[in-house]
């Protein structure tokens, strides 16, 4: 055997290297750590088989069949395994690379098409579009006509899974959040930060934007908001559509570079981690990839940010039990684990209690849950099973996927639990 | 490279009739056959070299399944090779003459624990680890601990005759398996010991663990359960040459000490660690020594203070260190799981070896490793259950360069023949598999490997468990050393060595 040419059977613009594609060795220590294959404990379901047949489609030993498109579209992307594997394996990053091999190849048609077209290409690169979509959106919600659409059984008549998707839409905020300014320190300024305020949680989660601005602000940052930032991109990373998210990361890259602030800080850990790897996705382009570097040095998530900035004062005050949910790409992709907990702890009256298997995805992996329903749902009662049976009265998390999954999994199950966003949870504890 | 009548490059498709698919499907449903290439792709490798397609992958949740499976297959003539984590280091799982691959990992329960006897029964797709996991909150643990033991499974263990660290104290697997049920060649469920002590006739449980599944397929094993050791301490024992460090470990054997564990580092492994993962090692330790005293607090203190006198009363001993807490003791021996990630830093490529020797000749082997590395121009660095005296000097190199194959190929086949010459043998946990055939006639004349046929034979006439394993076929040899397409830095700091 001998070792072959760069991943040769890959065709999109920067495929990954033969020794990013090689490093795996078999040893079948990620397989425990993921999820899929601990429910269905076959190998195809597992990292080192997808890594397998993701390095034999560089080898033209497989075509980007049915088949192959099944299996990798299985996986959450969680990171779980990349975090485990001793070799240091670089899966999420091949697996990003695999799904824009997949769309090159076999591009999306009929519904699917329609659909991609539309996200993609015309909402996330658009803010105002998106908001004025979101607009729609919350006329829906709150005119009684989801109550009537819902009633009818329509969405089951529409092609693709509308009825699906429709039934996971988060509430939609009633005032959205738009970066606009500056927003001074209370009291003395400790830091100049910047915030970046995503797309989702503009719309969906307005308020726990305005929470942590305010509770960075209290803790003497001052916050800018460059008005310029758009959509981070990941959730076109993590369907193949890597090209628009290059375009992303270029204007975000500009936008923030317009704030001399040392951190750009992020609420929301899917986009957190994508901004994060800015530089590894633009490391190929020649005049972006020093800026790409120098900016995701500069992201830190919320929690990062709140535990290297101590309390100053009277600390923050909440009596309750709390249960901590870490997001994927928090825990995994950012290796964030410790940092949360420590920002709950500091905080007086709370009683902070682990859950089983916590270090497992709760299945909501950005659109998972709309293209593996099945898998989402089994996740899913798993997570909010685990949660119940801590008792807890809150389950904090750092991510609008998992706040959205958690919600409506605790819901279904009659759970008195509630799921809130650590900045929220934070904001009620504080203390003028 | 070794590949069987289904491996073929590109786009082949299963070769087995329709007809036992649909047998197959009978007996295990839709979701217990797997067919379909991009399936097959996956269960084509282990964590050895070689590959091979097999021609149907089953899933079975009974033992009853598989029995009524392994009818089918002796029928038709298939091959049968089963599969748990997958992560041996000898090819046992690769099937190279095609067939079928039997994934145990649905087979994952433990059927009963009882703690009054210190026994287990449990299939044998369970995780080594989530057995004493699930034993602990009663004060229970599951004693052999390959290193791979978060992902190896107890079928597999079994299989292999596993070892591990902690093995030095309490024994392989095959101290650990008091009772077995497999399927062999007639294709019915058949029991060898129990949990009842002492089982007359012949100890076949001895004789099937480490039988690499050439007996036959483990349906369920009961296996021990030890009370868990309320104290443990853990030493590091810095000397300035390997020899001093082999001195220390004669010295602790002649004073009666059984550690439970004794584990050793040469000095470019410890460099290469250093490197990696700022451990703070002594600097200019020429070896180092982990060492594990566990047991009751009495005993432990006794002989917690024998074990620094010697280690620190050897000629050449530089620095003992002493983990005094959890934290020290994860971090000493994290580091010492840590030696392979770390030959990452020497080279891109490695060869493992895995030869034991008596420990009274240690010394004597680990120069001759020193000197075949100097000879044939490659690193080699040597971490070594040493208690055990089971070394695994690990060959850094690069593939690229050229020439350097033959010549990694011939210093570890003269590694394997120091070991055997030695008074030792050629594998000391990670079986013999496709990749070490060739060494049995080494420690084994024509005629004691004929009587090994004849046991295997016993169970197995047909040939059709796990062909081309154990004993050397000389019609299915594969290539000697494969390099594995683009392998990768290295293995990882808790890979099984």
């Amino acid at each position: 055997m001998t070792t072959t040419g760069p991943a040769a059977g890959f065709t999109i613009p920067d495929p990954p290297s033969d020794a990013a594609m090689g490093a795996c060795v078999h040893c079948g220590l990620c397989l425990p750590h993921c999820p899929t294959f601990r429910e269905l404990r076959v190998e195809t379901a597992s990292p080192r088989g997808r890594l397998h047949l993701m390095r034999a489609l560089g080898e033209g030993r497989v075509e980007a069949t049915d088949t192959f498109v099944e299996h990798m579209s299985l996986c959450l992307d969680c990171r779980a395994c990349e975090a485990a594997c001793p070799t240091g394996v670089k899966y999420g990053y091949l697996m990003e690379a695999t799904r824009a091999e997949i769309q090159a190849r076999r591009p999306r048609t009929g519904f699917a098409k329609v659909l991609g077209w539309l996200v993609f290409k015309q909402l996330f690169p658009y803010p105002e579009r998106l908001a004025l979509f979101a607009g729609f959106l919350r006329a829906y919600q709150r005119t009684g006509l989801q109550q009537l659409v819902r009633a009818t059984g329509l969405l089951k008549r529409l092609p693709g899974k509308l009825d699906e998707a429709e039934a996971l839409l988060p509430r939609i905020s009633s005032r959205f959040f738009e970066p606009k300014g500056s927003v001074p320190p209370r009291g003395a300024l400790r830091k100049r930060v910047a915030f970046f305020a995503g797309c989702i949680m503009r719309v969906a989660f307005a308020e726990t934007n305005r929470a942590t601005v305010r509770v960075l602000s209290r803790a003497g940052c001052q916050v800018d908001m460059p008005e310029e930032q758009i959509c981070c991109g990941a959730l076109h990373i993590h369907s193949g559509e890597r090209e628009q998210a290059k375009d992303f990361a270029r204007k975000n890259i500009a936008a923030f570079e317009q704030s001399d602030a040392e951190w750009v800080v992020v609420n929301a850990a899917g986009c957190g981690a994508a901004l994060k790897e800015y530089g590894e996705l633009l490391e190929h382009d020649p005049v972006w990839a020093e800026r790409a570097q120098a900016f995701s040095a500069r992201v830190r998530d919320f929690s990062e940010a709140m535990a290297a900035l101590p309390q100053e004062g009277a600390p923050p005050a909440l009596n309750a039990k709390v249960v901590y949910q870490d997001a994927c790409h928090l825990l995994h992709a950012q290796r964030v684990h410790q940092q949360p907990r420590d920002v709950l702890t500091s905080i007086v009256g709370v009683n902070l209690v682990e859950m089983r298997d916590g270090d497992r995805c709760c299945g909501s992996a950005g659109i998972y849950n709309l293209t593996e329903p099945e898998m989402a749902e089994r996740l899913g009662a798993n997570k909010v099973e685990n949660v119940d049976q801590t008792g807890a009265d809150v389950v904090v998390s750092a991510n609008p996927g998992c706040l959205i999954q958690l919600r409506a999994g605790l819901e279904k199950r009659g759970s008195k639990t509630k799921a809130v966003h650590l900045a929220d949870f934070l904001d009620a504890a504080s203390r003028d | 490279m070794a590949s069987g009548p289904a491996s073929a490059e590109g786009g082949a498709r299963t070769a087995l009739p329709a007809r036992i698919i649909s047998q197959l499907r009978e007996i295990l449903g839709p979701d217990g056959v797997l067919t379909r290439y991009e399936d097959l792709l996956v269960y084509e490798y282990d964590a050895y070299m070689d590959r091979a397609l097999p021609e149907a992958v089953i899933r079975p949740t009974t033992g009853q399944q598989l029995a009524a499976v392994v009818q089918l297959a002796v029928r038709e003539r298939l091959a049968i090779t089963a599969r748990g984590g997958a992560s041996g280091l000898s090819g046992g799982t690769i099937p190279v003459r095609g067939g079928l691959v039997v994934d145990l990992n649905s087979m994952h329960r433990i059927l009963k624990v009882d703690p009054d006897n210190g026994l287990a029964l449990v299939q044998p797709g369970l995780i080594n680890l989530d057995l004493t996991t699930a034993v602990t909150p009663l004060g229970l643990y599951y004693a052999p601990d390959p290193s791979s033991q978060k992902t190896s499974t107890i079928g597999g263990n079994i299989a292999e005759n596993s070892g591990g660290p902690h093995c030095l104290s309490h024994g392989m697997t095959t101290n650990h398996i008091v009772g077995l049920e497999l399927v062999t060649r007639d294709g019915l469920l058949c029991t060898l010991g129990g949990p009842a002590p002492d089982a007359p006739g012949y100890d076949l449980v001895g004789l099937a663990v480490g039988s690499e599944g050439t007996f036959g397929v483990v349906t369920q094993a009961w296996v021990r359960l030890l009370i868990a050791p309320p104290v443990t301490v853990t030493f590091l024992a810095a000397y300035e040459t390997i020899e001093a460090a082999g001195a220390a470990v004669s010295a602790l054997v002649a004073a009666g000490v059984v550690p439970g564990a004794l584990e050793l580092m040469d000095e470019p492994s410890i460099q290469a660690l250093e490197a990696a993962f700022h451990v703070g090692y002594p600097p200019g330790a020429g070896a180092i020594l982990l060492v594990d005293v566990e047991g009751l607090p009495e005993a432990v203190e006794e002989q917690e203070v024998l074990v620094r006198r010697i280690c620190e009363e050897t000629p050449g001993s530089m620095v003992v260190q002493y983990a005094g807490t959890q934290a020290e003791r994860d971090k000493l021996w994290a580091a010492r799981k840590g030696a392979l990630a770390a030959c990452g830093r020497v080279a891109p490529n490695y060869y493992l070896c895995d030869g034991t020797v008596p420990r009274s000749k240690l010394a004597d082997v680990l120069g001759t490793v020193r000197q075949l590395g100097i000879r044939y121009g490659v690193n080699v660095m040597t971490v070594a259950h040493i208690g055990d005296g089971n070394l695994h000097p690990i060959i850094a190199f690069d593939a690229l360069e050229e020439g350097i194959i033959p010549r990694v190929e011939a210093a570890h086949d003269e590694l394997v023949e120091a070991c055997v010459e030695a008074g030792g043998t050629i594998t000391g946990e990670h079986g013999v598999g496709l990749e070490k055939r060739k060494y049995m006639p080494l420690i084994f004349t024509p005629h004691d490997l004929e009587k090994m046929a004849l046991v295997r034979d016993a169970f197995n006439s047909t040939g059709l468990f796990n062909p081309g394993k154990v004993l050397p076929d000389p019609g299915a040899e594969t290539a000697k050393v494969a390099i594995p397409i683009g392998i990768g830095a290295a293995i990882g700091p808790d890979t099984w060595v």
